[in-house]
């Protein structure tokens, strides 16, 4: 493994390299598949924030760059990213979040990573260093790379910088909590809130022996909230109400994902509301944790059992998966498991534009 | 292949009345809003159905002829400028909202769907299709996919790539993929992601899966006068430093304020140098308490007349006039050239300053009006084109105020692409290699470079420089360039 810390340094390594696997500091291990013959690199070295005006919404920084760091960068000037990186405690960098496309709790209210990042720099498959997008918030020249490279699990190469959108962080959050106890009611209770004009930052599902406790986050000024919360009370009914350390604690755990035993697996899988129920009842034989975040967009899952069986399960219904954390699983090309959606002309194509001696991972 | 060939290939796929290939015909098809360009293609196609947009894509292919996709042809960068000899592929009729699903909050619409149009068949559901240029009117998500069209509320609420969840395309040798699904989450690179904003150099989008967001419920908006601009650009920083974050921040400069005024009697404070305008929207109890914060904030920032609607139709006044903005600028001179660039904001100062030393130093009058909150400018250079050389001057001026952007670390286009207009300044935003990955990437995508071949990259194909001034709908007030 090598440790290097300048972009430069990056492109020399992957023009001496036949196969070269990126990585950060390995806060999310499935996705990192070093094959025989392929060489490890590691840019975990390759850190510190390049510019940050406040007055600009923007940040940009080397792609090693830990989240938190960032995180308490920003909170210095009341600002964030909305978008509750996951796994920051835990030493989660930008490029591996950009990488692995994750976004925590907080994507619910203005987006997830794909809609927060400006600009990229990467090393591409020539070895060159490639730039794409750019510094300000509003822009539309060229293809927008930037994006292409959210969730690339660095099949494209090494992202080494990244420039991101940042927003003012509300000045106090509160939390909503109530008990529905069947799926079909929490289910119910989340079609009403997300059809209705409020500003949640955070709507979760989160599925126990009890029923489904549904866990709504309000953001804002202080003065705000407790009509907020009244409001909530009289479209959700009876709840608990979460403020200052609870609160912060409650959503802290579900993006870091404590919640998930070291021996299972951490599995994302992209959905809809509608198909939650499907995706309930076929799990509902298993002692999978089970949390429907945004909405209703993404399920996390604990998955106890060996990768393969729930692999076949998500192809059964037609969904997509990637296991993040947990026990290694072989045959799982970056941790990529249910129906591979980027088996078409498109991606082939991209591929093969920008990485044509196939000197990254294929995914 | 001859041409013949061609169109006979053509005459097998559409009837008569949608294939065209008489220069009556073929000339509303010459350019689009950024008239200055016009190019007469060989033939235009209607297509109907997704199977004839892939037959007439592989009937190009086959014959190795350039095409170009358009909707209502509203570019204002050239983007669905014909090629010469090319083939058009009009999608209007390509213009059905084939699902809308409120529970799911998405719509799936056809690609000559006016961008309005999805607004108004999610409305009765309380919801909206949030990227809202001012063309919505008549403008079609498929170009608005093309160019990743913006708008006034982009700060907030993003561009079209932030409201697209998947896309079904036709690849530009008539193979059919699907992009992204339905989810606002995904795993494995982001396809559709970079397939908007593509400006036509990727194919054809035929289908689009659309994130729907519930209308905010409460708006509130202050209006500010200055009497200097740089007054309103410091209060733009201060509510940018306030932890504020508006849908909506707008200025108008004096000139742009004055046609406004002629056009639609908005009743700006009289004498404004600059006026500000400051919309915060969403949850009624948030926005209630941000408002009183937001005004608090704009008292303190020197505004000689500061406004607050008190019913719709004052709102909706204070917003005619800043719409109307573009169009009114044609009451005071019969030619315009609109800009794009993008500056960071807190160079907006420096910018605008930079921009009137330069208006004053070429003798051409320029009117500003521009999307404050994200530094996305519209310079309006102001010239008359009958007079010998006018638009050459002009061109010249607004070729300076584009490296003015670059300089500042901005960017050529906010909203509008790169399409014809701003391909010879993409060199000074991206180095030859940025250049050449997205070349290596056109070829590998496009082996024949047949979509919408001459735009966004420098150097192509130069099409025949013809007439110039506001686009017929523009004259006619339906359409504006923002």
């Amino acid at each position: 493994m090598t440790t290097l810390t300048t972009p430069e340094a990056v492109c020399d390594f992957v023009r001496a390299h036949t196969h070269v696997v990126p990585r950060g500091r390995g806060t999310k291990p499935l996705l990192i598949d070093v094959m025989p013959g392929a060489t490890e690199l590691d840019l975990s070295a390759l850190r510190g924030v390049l510019e940050y005006d406040p007055g600009e919404f923007t940040f940009t920084a080397l792609a090693g760059t830990p989240v938190a760091e960032v995180e308490a960068l920003l909170g210095q000037q009341g600002q964030y990213l909305p978008f509750d990186p996951p796994l920051a405690k835990r030493g989660a960098t930008l490029g591996g979040t950009v990488a692995a496309g994750l976004s925590g709790p907080g994507r619910y209210r203005y987006g997830g990573v794909r809609d927060f990042i400006l600009g990229v720099r990467w090393v591409d498959g020539r070895g060159q260093l490639v730039h794409g997008g750019g510094k300000v918030v509003k822009n539309a020249a060229g293809f927008d790379f930037p994006k292409l490279l959210v969730g690339s699990l660095g099949q494209l190469g090494p992202i080494v910088e990244l420039t991101f959108k940042v927003f003012p962080r509300p000045r106090a959050y509160a939390t909503y909590l109530i008990e529905a106890p069947t799926l079909p009611i929490a289910l119910d209770v989340q079609r009403r809130l997300t059809a209705a004009p409020l500003d949640l930052e955070a709507l979760d599902l989160a599925p126990g022996p009890r029923g489904v406790q549904v866990q709504v986050r309000l953001g804002g000024l202080a003065e705000s909230l407790p009509a907020r919360l009244e409001r909530l009370r009289g479209l959700m009914g009876e709840g608990l109400v979460r403020h200052g350390a609870e609160d912060t604690a409650l959503w802290e755990s579900v993006r870091e994902f404590v919640w998930v035993p070291a021996e299972a697996t951490l599995v994302k899988v992209p959905l809809t509301p509608a198909r939650i129920a499907a995706l309930e009842a076929a799990l509902e034989q298993t002692s999978a944790v089970r949390r429907y975040s945004a909405g209703g967009q993404v399920a996390w899952l604990s998955w106890p059992h060996a990768v393969d069986v729930l692999d076949h399960t998500l192809e059964q219904l037609g969904l997509s998966g990637l296991a993040i954390l947990g026990p290694s699983a072989p045959g799982m090309p970056g941790g990529l498991i249910g129906v591979r959606r980027s088996r078409h002309a498109f991606a082939s194509r991209v591929k093969a534009a920008l990485d044509p001696a196939l000197r990254f991972p294929e995914v | 292949m001859s041409a013949r060939a061609f169109l006979n290939d053509l005459a097998a796929i559409f009837p008569k009345g949608r294939l065209l290939t008489d220069p009556s015909q073929l000339a509303a098809y010459e350019s689009d809003a950024l008239t200055a360009y016009r190019t007469t293609p060989r033939a235009v196609v209607l297509p109907q159905t997704v199977d004839e947009v892939v037959a007439a894509v592989r009937a190009c292919h086959t014959h190795q002829v350039p095409f170009v996709a358009r909707g209502s042809g509203t570019s204002l960068s050239g983007g669905s400028l014909p090629v010469a000899e090319g083939l058009v592929i009009g999608l209007n009729r390509l213009n059905r909202i084939l699902r809308l699903d409120p529970a799911e909050r998405l719509a799936v619409v056809e690609p000559g769907v006016i961008n309005l149009a999805v607004t108004q068949a999610a409305a009765p559901h309380g919801l909206y299709y949030a990227p809202d240029p001012s063309s919505q009117l008549i403008c079609t998500i498929g170009g608005n996919v093309a160019f990743n069209s913006g708008g006034a509320h982009c700060l907030k609420y993003g561009m079209t790539s932030n409201h697209v969840l998947g896309i079904k395309a036709v690849l530009p040798d008539g193979e059919v993929v699907q992009l992204g699904g339905e989810s606002l989450e995904s795993v494995g690179p982001d396809w559709h992601g970079l397939f908007v904003g593509n400006e036509g150099l990727f194919g054809v989008a035929v289908e689009v899966t659309l994130r729907l967001l519930p209308k905010p419920e409460s708006f509130r908006t202050v209006l500010a006068a200055y009497r200097s601009m740089q007054q309103a650009g410091d209060a733009v920083a201060a509510v940018v430093a306030s932890g504020l974050l508006p849908g909506a921040m707008e200025i108008m400069d004096r000139l742009a304020l004055q046609a406004a005024e002629a056009a639609v009697h908005a009743n700006y404070p009289a004498g404004a140098a600059a006026v500000l305008i400051v919309e915060l929207d969403g949850e009624a109890q948030a926005v209630e308490a941000e408002f009183q914060h937001l005004r608090r904030l704009i008292e303190r920032t020197g505004a000689y007349e500061v406004r607050v609607p008190t019913t719709e139709a004052e709102r909706q006044t204070i917003w005619k006039g800043r719409r109307s903005a573009f169009s009114a600028v044609g009451r005071l001179s019969p030619d315009y050239i609109v800009q794009d660039g993008v500056v960071p904001r807190s160079k907006l100062g420096q910018a605008l300053a930079e921009i009137d030393a330069l208006s004053a130093r070429h003798g051409i009058r320029v009117a500003n009006v521009f999307h404050a909150g994200d530094g996305n400018l519209h310079p309006l250079i102001l010239f008359d084109g009958r007079q010998p050389g006018a638009h050459d001057r002009a061109e010249s001026l607004a070729a300076e105020i584009m490296r003015l952007c670059i300089r500042l670390g901005g960017s050529i286009t906010g909203e509008h692409g790169v399409g014809m207009e701003k391909r010879t300044y993409m060199p000074d935003l991206f180095s030859p290699v940025d250049l050449d990955v997205m070349w290596q990437l056109r070829c590998v995508v496009d082996d024949l470079q047949i979509a919408n071949r001459g735009k966004m990259f420098p150097g192509g194909e130069a099409p025949a420089l013809g007439h110039s001034g506001p686009h017929p709908l523009e004259r006619a007030g339906i359409i504006s360039r923002e």
